[in-house]
């Protein structure tokens, strides 16, 4: 099903028209309400006029997660505070929180695109939806949540935590949607099964995943012990949360809501708009939002994007799922390494699971990779020679895959953190000194 | 004859084996034999008990992996040679020991022997004449 044919599916030559009128109208408002992109302006020579198509914005400023805290926390705000009736904020591991606001029609607006990602994920207001995801500051739960009522869907605002709990009332009260982090839905599968509880006793049929990158072999992990159809969805806070993008049952690609969010691929290096299909860093810019537009606001996440109309019939662009965010890349030994690429690698080898920790360290000047993996079920031989040669495999994997080498360490079940939110998998001991 | 011994991997890490003993303990659980095997960052806690499948829960519930495998219990006599014999029937019929570990009973020695062919193992073992030791019989010490 389509939420909104009219857009989802618009003939591409008429869909870029709109973008033109939108993006020519918010230089207006960010030139005159907002003094930080005034300047940047004011300093390219560029009048708010000068504007009137999306060919332009590739001459237009970048904005970035520094500047959201330079200007914390309200300065890139481009209404009046009376408007504004909402605020959320990331949770500012890495110095202060990032903000962001709301006006009403923002709100609607991502009730809107929300109601577009369940509705391509197949819900509708017959579904109950399980909203595991944190309610607060964080975007997750309540962004959903909006959209969830908004097709009517019966919404159980469970939030994180309590997972024994979770699973008693998604059972109790016939739960056919879950959306939470895909770390979690893994977590609540290997609770279930702790629990004694079978995937048959459940009524859920698709999960909407989102809010940090996961591979294809954590799907297919997923879909198979939750006896789901797994959907990855895109957002992030400063462009508006959960909604920016998301996939439809082709499971082909993330549909982005370009009609309110336009994304373009830069080279994170020369920062220059790469042609549609090559690798680089998504960039958005908000076109309809009130309260904070950001224009070319780089997410540090690496993937390509497609205009080929989807199977599903929809010819909004599509994303590829995310590879990794820019700033996960881990430099070891010159080696750029995700730690998406280890995970996959411990997926593919069925004997373990996708609970790993990397611990990178500088030992003698040289950077030393470290990988826990927990010993558990079928890894679990009662022979040393066993245990050593899977630890060899694993070992050997990585460095066909990679080209570094790595220690591998076995560590008992349950040793590795379990994240009822974003899980953390990297510990990099060289940024603590 | 088959005897259920279980295995339990532990990190090297301080406290970690007095938390199994004390759990058994706290189960009133007893051990008849026990072996560690260990490497650099690793271990295995091999264990026969009275309570074999009982003890797995309540190892599987603390969080530990836990394992059962089967061993043969083999009654060797104190005396020059006992060992070998019992061993050199396992060679002529190509069986290869995994790992084997022994403890005192009375005035035998009892080896507990684990290799991948249990069955074969034992019917060579009673051919032979050696003495092997009943499940129930170890459990019970």
């Amino acid at each position: 099903m389509i939420w909104n044919e009219f857009i989802e599916c618009m003939d591409r030559e008429r869909l870029v028209k709109l973008q033109s009128e939108r993006l020519a109208v918010m230089i207006h408002r960010l030139y005159f309400n907002v003094p930080f992109y005034r300047r940047l302006f004011q300093e390219r020579g560029i009048e708010p006029g000068d504007i009137k198509s999306v060919e332009q914005l590739k001459d237009l400023p970048f904005t970035t997660k520094q500047d959201l805290r330079d200007n914390y926390p309200f300065g890139l705000f481009a209404v009046p505070k009376s408007e504004v009736i909402r605020v959320h904020a990331s949770s500012g591991t890495t110095g202060k929180p990032t903000v962001v606001g709301y006006t009403r029609r923002d709100i609607d607006l991502w009730s809107e695109v929300i109601a577009r990602t369940l509705t391509a994920a197949g819900g509708g207001n017959t579904d109950v939806l399980h909203i595991a995801y944190g309610y607060g500051l964080f975007t997750g739960g309540l962004g959903i949540h909006y959209g969830a009522e908004k097709i009517g869907a019966t919404v159980i605002p469970i939030s994180g935590g309590n997972t024994q709990r979770q699973l008693q009332l998604m059972q109790d009260f016939g739960s056919t949607i879950l959306a939470c982090t895909p770390s979690y839905a893994l977590y609540l599968a290997e609770a279930m099964s702790e629990a004694g509880m079978t995937a048959d006793s459940f009524k859920l049929k698709v999960g909407v995943f989102g809010a940090e990158p996961w591979t294809e072999e954590m799907r297919r992990e997923i879909e198979n012990k939750l006896k789901i159809k797994a959907i990855d969805i895109y957002g992030l806070s400063e462009v508006i949360g959960p909604g920016v993008a998301s996939e439809c049952m082709q499971q082909n690609g993330l549909h982005v809501f370009e009609d309110h969010f336009i994304p373009e691929i830069i080279d994170p290096q020369t920062l220059e708009v790469l042609p549609e299909g090559q690798t680089g860093e998504l960039v958005f810019t908000c076109i309809t939002k009130e309260a904070l537009p950001l224009l070319r606001y780089r997410t540090r996440d690496l993937t390509t994007l497609t205009t080929e109309k989807c199977a599903c019939g929809r010819t909004i662009v599509r994303m590829q799922k995310c590879l990794g965010r820019s700033d996960d890349m881990l430099i070891i030994r010159g080696v750029n390494v995700f730690p998406s690429q280890i995970e996959t690698i411990l997926l593919e080898m069925r004997e373990t699971k996708p609970y790993y920790l990397l611990i990178v360290d500088r030992v003698n000047n040289l950077d030393v990779l470290e990988v826990w993996v927990e010993v558990e079920g079928e890894f679990f031989s009662d022979e040393i020679k066993k245990l050593e040669g899977l630890k060899k495999k694993i070992q050997h994997n990585i460095e066909s895959a990679l080209g570094i080498s790595a220690n591998v360490k076995l560590v008992e079940p349950k040793t590795i953190e379990r994240s009822e939110g974003k899980s953390k998998r990297v510990i990099d001991k060289r940024k603590l000194r | 004859m088959i005897i259920k011994q279980l295995s339990v991997f532990l990190e090297n890490k301080a406290g970690r084996l007095t938390e199994v003993t004390e759990a058994l303990a706290f189960a009133g659980i007893n051990i008849s034999a026990f072996s560690v095997a260990d490497t650099a960052d690793y271990g295995i806690l091999r264990l026969i008990v009275n309570k074999p499948e009982e003890t797995e829960k309540i190892l599987k519930d603390k969080g530990f992996s836990v394992h059962i495998t089967n061993v043969i219990g083999l009654i060797v006599p104190h005396e020059p040679g006992g060992l070998h014999r019992a061993l050199k029937i396992l060679s002529n019929e190509g069986i290869d020991v995994e790992y084997m570990y022994a403890f005192a009973l009375s005035n035998n020695a009892t080896v507990i022997i684990r290799t991948e062919a249990v069955e074969k193992a034992i019917s060579v073992l009673e051919q032979h004449k050696m003495e092997l030791i009943k499940a129930s019989d170890i459990y019970e010490i």
